[in-house]
């Protein structure tokens, strides 16, 4: 022992080792901030002050204005949730029984499946949705074998619509909506479950009392990334949607690319944007995310 | 070599001399030409890029662009990675009023026998195009539709459409399908009610719209995949797709006849090489190639002198007297201005 070290003392030395501490965090996470305040914060900023000039180059808020008075604008943004929100549905009807599937798998042959999961991720985007293409137009691979097989006689129309759109998004989205969900289902202790039984729920009341609320916090992750993700979708609705759907950012590429006009173009981005972020907001709110994310993070 | 003599071993050291000293004396020489991807690029490559360039000893670079809304934007961020591009002339005489494209040097540019009306202040025609109504030959067979209003007949030709997702070339056919004679076609149109009246026309037809085509890549592809029975679209791109096994025929009736060019962004690196090999790209003799590779015709009329393009050949071009008698010239007045307001007008239109 040696001598007795005084409580002020050493709770002094303590607020400096924190101080210290946290100056090295904030030192080591600078870079990542810097590169936040670079690549976001400075463009949406600057994205903001563009739609606050109309074509002349004036301040005003005409680009916002038109927005609510031209009925193409309100239509296109419908269209866009429209759509992410379908994709989502989709993504959750099949992304759950497919990470249930895998959580329930020896560790082995889930890597497999997370693999079968990942490997879409390897190819390009845009070749998985020409790809589509050829296998669901008019005379595409699958309309070719139901009328072969004679399920249906004239030919589905699969693409060139909102159904080849959510098809082909779903396919990219799917992984993006798996993997946090698996993560967080492999966490879940299997005590809990056993438990349940123990204490006499059925397997049905055992998972939607016990599991399916521990894999809540992996399902919402799931669901905002894949939801915030579509929002800004460009590739594949311009290809499967045969120029029927027209999401925001294809609506912002015409109006550059067109008329050249940055003002609307930015105004829309920042409607997009808070709009997002409102989303976000309320499904917090509703949710409840905090409670959910903190009683699941320990599970 | 195929016969090795002593003179043709002295022409091969000699000519191999000079292509060596030719090439030093060009190092560097090359220029980035941007032009619109699909057969018609591979069609330029084969009959004007790269024959150019091995006359000149440059190297011609190309790339695949969307038009001159890219240039426009690559202007005006200063970075602009094409010397040369080629527009259609409503994007031509646009980039001339906004200044986004250098005037052309036309004591080096010979266009003293061009088409009339085949050229700007600073952009130079290089094919005339048309914009047709093409059927599915499986579908409709050799009858398919005479006119605009036959293709926009969903009764006698049933079946589904594609049009194009912009008003460029899509409120003329409109106006003439709703019994507007050709001639007076862009009069009825210098109006808001005139242009409101196409798009009616254009939404009569809209249920019937599979595909809003984006590129003529695309509508050349919809046809030979077979996924609309008819579309509009630019002629030369359909034979290309015939050849290949699509089964795709058009009608010049009450088509579109206009131009596509070639213009110097500002800014472009190699401006003055540009200048050049435009100059090369415009006489008779390379002119003379693109038709053997699509069905678009030059703009220099001497090309016709070659004796490259035979007869059979030239009837099938938009250019062919017999072809253009029925075709409607595209009016770039029309286009400055209106373009601005019809586009908005067909875009909310396309969203209803």
């Amino acid at each position: 022992m040696t001598a007795p070290i005084s409580p002020a003392h050493n709770a002094e030395a303590l607020r400096r080792d924190e101080r210290r501490e946290r100056l090295l965090l904030f030192g080591l996470s600078l870079p990542a901030l810097i590169m936040v305040l670079l690549v976001i914060l400075v463009p949406v900023g600057w994205l903001f002050w563009l739609s606050l000039f109309n074509d002349e180059g004036v301040l005003s808020t005409y680009n916002y204005s038109r927005m609510l008075e031209s009925k193409s604008y309100v239509r296109i943004f419908k269209t866009t949730f429209n759509v992410s929100f379908l994709t989502t549905l989709i993504c959750v009807l099949i992304g759950y029984p497919l990470a249930y599937f895998l959580s329930q798998l020896s560790k082995r042959w889930a890597a497999i499946g997370l693999i079968a999961v990942l490997l879409p991720f390897w190819t390009s985007l845009l070749v998985r949705t020409y790809a589509w293409l050829v296998v669901l137009q008019r005379k595409g691979l699958i309309n070719q074998w139901g009328i072969e097989l004679g399920w249906w006689e004239t030919p589905l129309r699969l693409v060139h619509n909102l159904n080849g759109t959510l098809i082909g998004m779903v396919h990219i989205m799917l992984p993006f909506l798996v993997l946090p969900l698996y993560g967080s289902m492999r966490s879940i202790d299997f005590d809990y479950l056993k438990a349940a039984a123990n204490l006499g729920a059925n397997p049905t009341k055992s998972f939607w009392f016990v599991f399916f609320p521990l894999s809540l916090p992996g399902l919402f992750a799931g669901i905002t990334v894949v939801f915030v993700l579509c929002l800004g979708f460009f590739v594949t609705p311009a290809v499967l949607g045969g120029g029927k759907v027209i999401m925001v950012s294809m609506k912002i590429e015409t109006l550059i690319d067109l008329f050249f006009n940055f003002g609307t173009a930015s105004a829309l981005g920042v409607v997009l944007l808070v709009l997002t972020l409102a989303v976000l907001f309320i499904a917090h709110k509703l949710l409840n995310l905090d409670k959910v994310l903190g009683s699941g993070g320990g599970g | 070599m195929r016969k090795l003599s002593i003179r043709t071993l002295a022409g091969g050291i000699l000519t191999a001399a000079i292509s060596v000293a030719g090439q030093s004396a060009l190092a560097g020489g090359e220029v980035t030409v941007a032009s619109w991807g699909g057969s018609y690029q591979d069609a330029q490559s084969k009959a004007l890029f790269q024959p150019v360039a091995e006359a000149m000893g440059i190297t011609v670079k190309e790339e695949t662009y969307k038009g001159i809304g890219q240039v426009r934007t690559k202007v005006a961020a200063g970075a602009v990675p094409w010397d040369i591009i080629d527009t259609g002339s409503g994007g031509g005489a646009r980039g001339c009023v906004e200044g986004i494209l250098i005037d052309l040097d036309y004591d080096m540019i010979d266009v003293s026998n061009f088409v009339t009306d085949t050229y700007l202040s600073c952009c130079v025609g290089t094919i005339v195009f048309a914009t047709v109504p093409a059927w599915n030959t499986e579908t409709y067979g050799m009858n398919g539709p005479k006119s605009w209003a036959d293709f926009w007949d969903v009764e006698k030709f049933p079946g589904s459409r594609s049009i194009r997702n912009k008003m460029h070339g899509m409120l003329e056919p409109a106006l003439m399908a709703d019994g507007v004679p050709r001639d007076k076609v862009y009069e009825v149109l210098d109006s808001e009610e005139g242009i409101n009246r196409a798009l009616d026309k254009i939404r009569e037809l809209k249920p019937h719209v599979a595909v809003w085509w984006s590129s003529g890549a695309q509508h050349a592809q919809l046809m030979k995949d077979g996924e609309v029975d008819m579309t509009t679209g630019w002629n030369g791109r359909f034979d290309v797709a015939k050849a290949d096994g699509a089964k795709v025929a058009y009608s010049y009736n009450g088509a579109l006849q206009d131009y596509d060019c070639f213009a110097i962004p500002k800014g472009a690196a190699n401006a003055e090489l540009a200048m050049k090999v435009i100059a090369e790209m415009s006489k008779a003799e390379h002119q003379a190639n693109i038709p053997q590779y699509i069905t678009y015709g030059p703009t220099n009329s001497d090309a016709y002198k070659t004796g490259k393009i035979d007869e059979a050949l030239s009837k099938n071009l938009p250019s062919h007297p017999d072809n253009a008698k029925n075709m409607l010239p595209v009016n770039q007045e029309w286009y400055a201005k209106w373009e601005k307001k019809a586009s908005e007008w067909y875009q909310d239109m396309m969203t209803e």
